[in-house]
């Protein structure tokens, strides 16, 4: 009989052995690793050589360090492991060096962190309610759960094709929601705010950790219709929470608020000059934005409405980030972006303090800030929407309505990240790990809901479908048609449209679930 | 879950495997002047595109066949040929006939590579997951996991994929041919197996099975009577398909012949490449080479390569079941051959395939089956053995296999036995052979368990 935490372990290794079959043909491919692997390798060799002062002064590679400095020491940490595979990455002269040890050194670095997820993906399955039955292993929610988290292809391809440590920081994020779900909020908050420090895209979440924490921790007590206990408030809950994230920060800034450089190094965090969109735009509603400021100006052009020459040359989605202005709508602004995400997370917020629904509700609240950011962020990574994927998997397997969410998402958000794999090679490896993932997904879920009708509505499936002739389209059909010389960009353009319909729609979905009146029957 | 979306699972998961050993690299990569398997299959799309038929395995002067001449029978030549034209579309320069040679580039690797997975996926995964479904049984889940480990054993990956070549024709073939006997459709099986002859001539270490099967039932089915009937069947689906595949060669006998002389270079020595067999590991005992003439290796070894396989003949004539065809047949001589995997720098993908192997092996088939070492009648196995201490023979057997590939790779061997690392792993592969040799003879001469025997042709 084989109990799950036997399962756990052998899915462990299951999952490190895909690394290690991921590592064993990208240590020999020399060319192809992206920008992100020089950006780490950079890293590596500033905080080992340089002196701490030096830091965030140093701009001989063009990929200065703009990540919190808890993610520095990390850094400096593992270089001293590095200096053992090859010295010579260590130099911050030099740029682009990528010896075959110092790529083995790199993806086993990610290998290694990646055990951090693994036990985060086990934790989060150990809050996952099991529905007591004769329901063999592999149909139980927590199996789903353990395999849609730890073979999630955004990961995978992110992780170990593209390059990035994400897999250590969602296990940080994940371990923290988990241990919210288990109710030790302080470790919860600690871990968060590790998280944050490490690299500060996660304040998008951090709304509705704060506003949870205070609201359900800090008020240690509730009224009888569910509002507010103001005589409840412990001031000492407070202090321990402000003592924890206050103590982590001064670990992480402390030396450099010291010698002054707090600008300094804020300036690098949050470098505004970049533009409005990434050069590929994440299917965010800036892309459709965008994309009608693009229609409305050739039109005009077109029924002379407009003057050519009067309009602004940029190239929105050339390589090159740039900053640009908009033909015909007006331009958006950092501080446009802001109030509109904010606007975006007030109801969500607002819903978690006025109708506190326990740490479920605050998944759902933090899953609404995160999509709410990357919907109308300003410069969103396409890769920031794992920040929603992961975690709405935890919803995925206890609640249907979620699950339809889910698969939605899911297959859209991946798919928009085939664009960061563009090379030939990389297309039968994309699109079979997709295939995989969705082809699991689909059916895995469906058999946890059987009985009760599709997961999907009829809309979504012909939109899910639709996908697949996208897909088509921009990896097969259109690099061999004529358009390929003219219009390179097309196929970016056409991914990152027909994405964020899928992306805002299940943003939409995810609020109408949760400001739903609590009357209505909850889905088992 | 249902079955197809699992099989289609694990097929996926299989291309991936596939695809991430094939971005290695691979056989005689920038080592001119030869080259390697590589090489030489590019050298062949470039001799049967530009030159024809009748000079593709004769020595001329467009043709050299001191420079990977071809050396599998017709229907090889004619899959290089369609290669060939696909490549030709794509970039003529990489069959220019002369001009090609040690052509080497990423896009070009890319086409390559891509040729063996689009061969695979037409013949030898179908056939596997046919098989697996139809011709095992046990519950869904013990076939899918049947398919999970065929789709993931790593040595035809990493022949295929990293030292390039298409073994997975010809054994897909083969496999298609098993699954048309197993289904009692034997004059395609026939034909099938045909196919995989031409193929690749190393298939006739299958041929004895194959042949002592279909004899064997035949026999048994009266040979007044249908038995006849199906003889003259099968027979006459060889004869055709034979002639069909040779038809361009048998205008002229002398082209015919000239193939043949290719397809078995009996002048060649016994001890090609160090591969692992038993004169290998006998030579280090006897030195077999100064003993005997070339003639006489020759007759011996083909008379004891007879011997070996005799039994297992000779019991598939009396008994002819479908379950005694098929152990009969895995006593098809696996290799495994590391020095050849370091020679053309796949060490990193050949310990990982092999690990994913065995771990999902040894987990799969344990979880889902009771292996009993009664069931495996080890029992028999072990008593043959009473002299070894009581130790578990598997793990003994992994990490001897560890420990040497290990040891291959760290050390460097003393200078008076340069060969020492690669005639031991060959001695440890052939030890390793003769083992599961012996365990299938036992086997199959016990008596089979009763649920297996409601095959179809009992």
């Amino acid at each position: 009989i084989v109990n799950l935490r036997h399962f756990s372990f052998r899915w462990c290794v299951a999952r490190c052995l895909s690394d290690l079959l991921l590592i064993c043909h990208w240590v020999c491919v020399s060319v192809s690793h992206s920008t992100d692997f020089e950006v780490h390798r950079n890293w590596l060799a500033i905080t080992h050589s340089l002196p701490v002062s030096r830091w965030y002064h140093e701009n001989t590679s063009e990929w200065t360090l703009d990540y919190p400095p808890l993610f520095a020491w990390f850094e400096l940490g593992l270089s001293h492991a590095a200096r053992h595979f090859d010295p010579d990455m260590l130099l911050v002269e030099n740029l682009n060096y990528a010896s075959p040890s110092t790529v083995l050194f790199q993806r086993l670095s990610v290998i290694f962190t990646d055990l951090l997820f693994i036990y985060a993906a086990r934790e989060c399955c150990r809050c996952v309610q099991d529905q007591k039955g004769s329901r063999d292993v592999l149909n139980r929610p927590s199996f789903v759960l353990a395999v849609l988290l730890l073979w999630n292809f955004g990961l995978l391809i992110v992780d170990h094709i593209h390059f990035q440590y994400n897999g250590f920081l969602f296990g940080f994020l994940l371990l923290s929601v988990a241990k919210h779900l288990q109710r030790q909020h302080l470790q919860g908050a600690l871990l968060f705010s590790v998280l944050l420090n490490l690299k500060h895209i996660y304040l998008y979440v951090a709304p509705a950790y704060g506003v949870y924490l205070l609201r359900s921790y800090c008020f240690t007590q509730d009224n009888k219709d569910g509002s507010v206990s103001w005589s409840s408030f412990s001031p000492l809950r407070l202090l321990a929470l402000g003592g924890i994230v206050a103590s982590v920060c001064a670990l992480s800034f402390g030396p450099f608020i010291a010698m002054g450089q707090l600008p300094q190094v804020l300036s690098r965090l949050f470098p505004f000059k970049r533009g409005l969109c990434h050069a590929y735009w994440a299917p965010n509603i800036w892309a459709l934005y965008n994309t009608l400021d693009k229609i409305l100006a050739t039109l005009g052009v077109r029924l002379k409405l407009l003057q050519e020459a009067g309009l602004p040359r940029a190239s929105m989605t050339g390589g090159l980030v740039q900053e640009f202005q908009h033909s015909v709508l007006p331009s958006v602004t950092p501080s446009i972006t802001l109030v509109c995400t904010l606007l975006s997370i007030l109801p969500a917020v607002a819903s978690i303090w006025f109708r506190p629904r326990g740490a479920r509700g605050f998944l759902r609240c933090l899953l609404l800030c995160a999509l709410g950011s990357f919907v109308f962020g300003w410069h969103v990574h396409e890769k920031a929407i794992l920040i929603a994927i992961l975690p709405l998997s935890i919803l995925a397997v206890e609640n249907r309505e979620d699950a339809g969410i889910f698969l939605v998402l899911t297959t859209t958000g991946h798919y928009s990240l085939f664009p960061l794999l563009f090379t030939p090679a990389e297309l039968p490896i994309k699109v079979s790990l997709m295939l995989l993932f969705t082809i699991y997904s689909f059916t895995a879920l469906r058999k946890l809901y059987s009985g009760r009708g599709s997961l999907l509505r009829p809309l979504e499936s012909v939109y899910l479908l639709g996908l697949v002739g996208v897909a088509f389209a921009c990896e097969v059909a259109f690099p061999l048609s004529p358009w390929q010389q003219k219009l390179p960009f097309l196929p970016l353009l056409a991914t990152s449209v027909y994405c964020s319909l899928g992306v805002c729609y299940s943003f939409l979905r995810l609020y109408a679930s949760l400001l739903r009146p609590p009357g209505k029957p909850k889905q088992p | 879950m249902q079955t197809w979306s699992l099989v289609s699972m694990c097929v996926l998961l299989g291309i991936v495997v596939r695809w991430g050993v094939s971005l290695n690299s691979y056989s005689g990569a920038g080592k001119p002047p030869m080259f390697g398997d590589y090489e030489a299959q590019r050298h062949w799309q470039e001799v049967t595109y530009n030159l024809p038929l009748q000079e593709w395995y004769s020595n001329t002067t467009e043709n050299d066949l001191n420079y990977w001449g071809l050396d599998y029978p017709p229907l090889t030549a004619y899959h290089s040929l369609v290669c060939a034209y696909v490549a030709k579309t794509i970039n003529p320069e990489w069959v220019d006939l002369h001009k090609s040679r040690g052509y080497e580039s990423p896009a070009h690797k890319l086409f390559m590579r891509a040729t063996v997975l689009v061969a695979d996926l037409l013949i030898y995964i179908p056939a596997v997951v046919l098989y697996c479904l139809y011709l095992t049984d046990g519950s869904t889940k013990k076939k899918v996991c049947t398919v999970f480990c065929f789709l993931l054993y790593p040595g035809l990956i990493l022949i295929d994929y990293g030292h390039f070549q298409y073994n997975g024709v010809s054994l897909g073939f083969a496999l298609w041919g098993v699954l048309a006997l197993g289904l009692g459709w034997d004059a395609l099986g026939s034909l099938a197996f045909c196919l995989a002859l031409n193929y690749k001539q190393m298939e006739l270490y299958h041929a004895l099975p194959f042949f002592c099967y279909l004899l064997g039932k035949s026999v048994k089915l009266g040979l007044m009577g249908r038995g006849l009937f199906l003889l003259v069947r099968i027979a006459s689906t060889v004869l055709v398909t034979f002639a069909l595949c040779w038809l361009p060669f048998l205008s002229d006998p002398g082209d015919a012949m000239q193939v043949v002389r290719r397809i078995f270079p009996v002048a060649r020595g016994l001890f090609e490449d160090k591969v692992a067999n038993a004169w290998c590991s006998l030579n280090i005992l006897i030195k077999i080479r100064s003993i005997l003439s070339s003639d006489s290796q020759i007759y011996i070894s083909f008379a004891c390569t007879l011997l070996a396989v005799l039994p297992s003949c000779v019991r598939l004539l009396m008994k002819p079941t479908f379950w005694q065809f098929k152990l009969a047949l895995v006593r098809g001589i696996q290799l495994i051959i590391l020095p050849l995997f370091l020679k053309d720098g796949l060490l990193v993908p050949y310990a990982v395939t092999s690990l994913a192997f065995l771990f999902f092996s040894i987990y799969l088939l344990s979880a889902l089956e009771h292996c009993s070492e009664e069931e495996l009648r080890l029992g028999a196995f072990h008593k043959l053995l009473f002299c070894l201490p009581k130790l578990d023979l598997f793990y003994i057997s992994v990490s001897a296999m560890a420990g040497l590939s290990v040891v291959t790779v760290a050390l460097v061997p003393p200078t008076h036995l340069p060969d020492l690392f690669p005639v031991l792993v060959s001695s440890t592969a052939f030890l390793h052979f003769l083992g599961t040799f012996i365990y299938f003879n036992i086997v199959q001469f016990s008596e089979p368990p009763s649920r297996k025997s409601q095959k179809k042709n009992d």
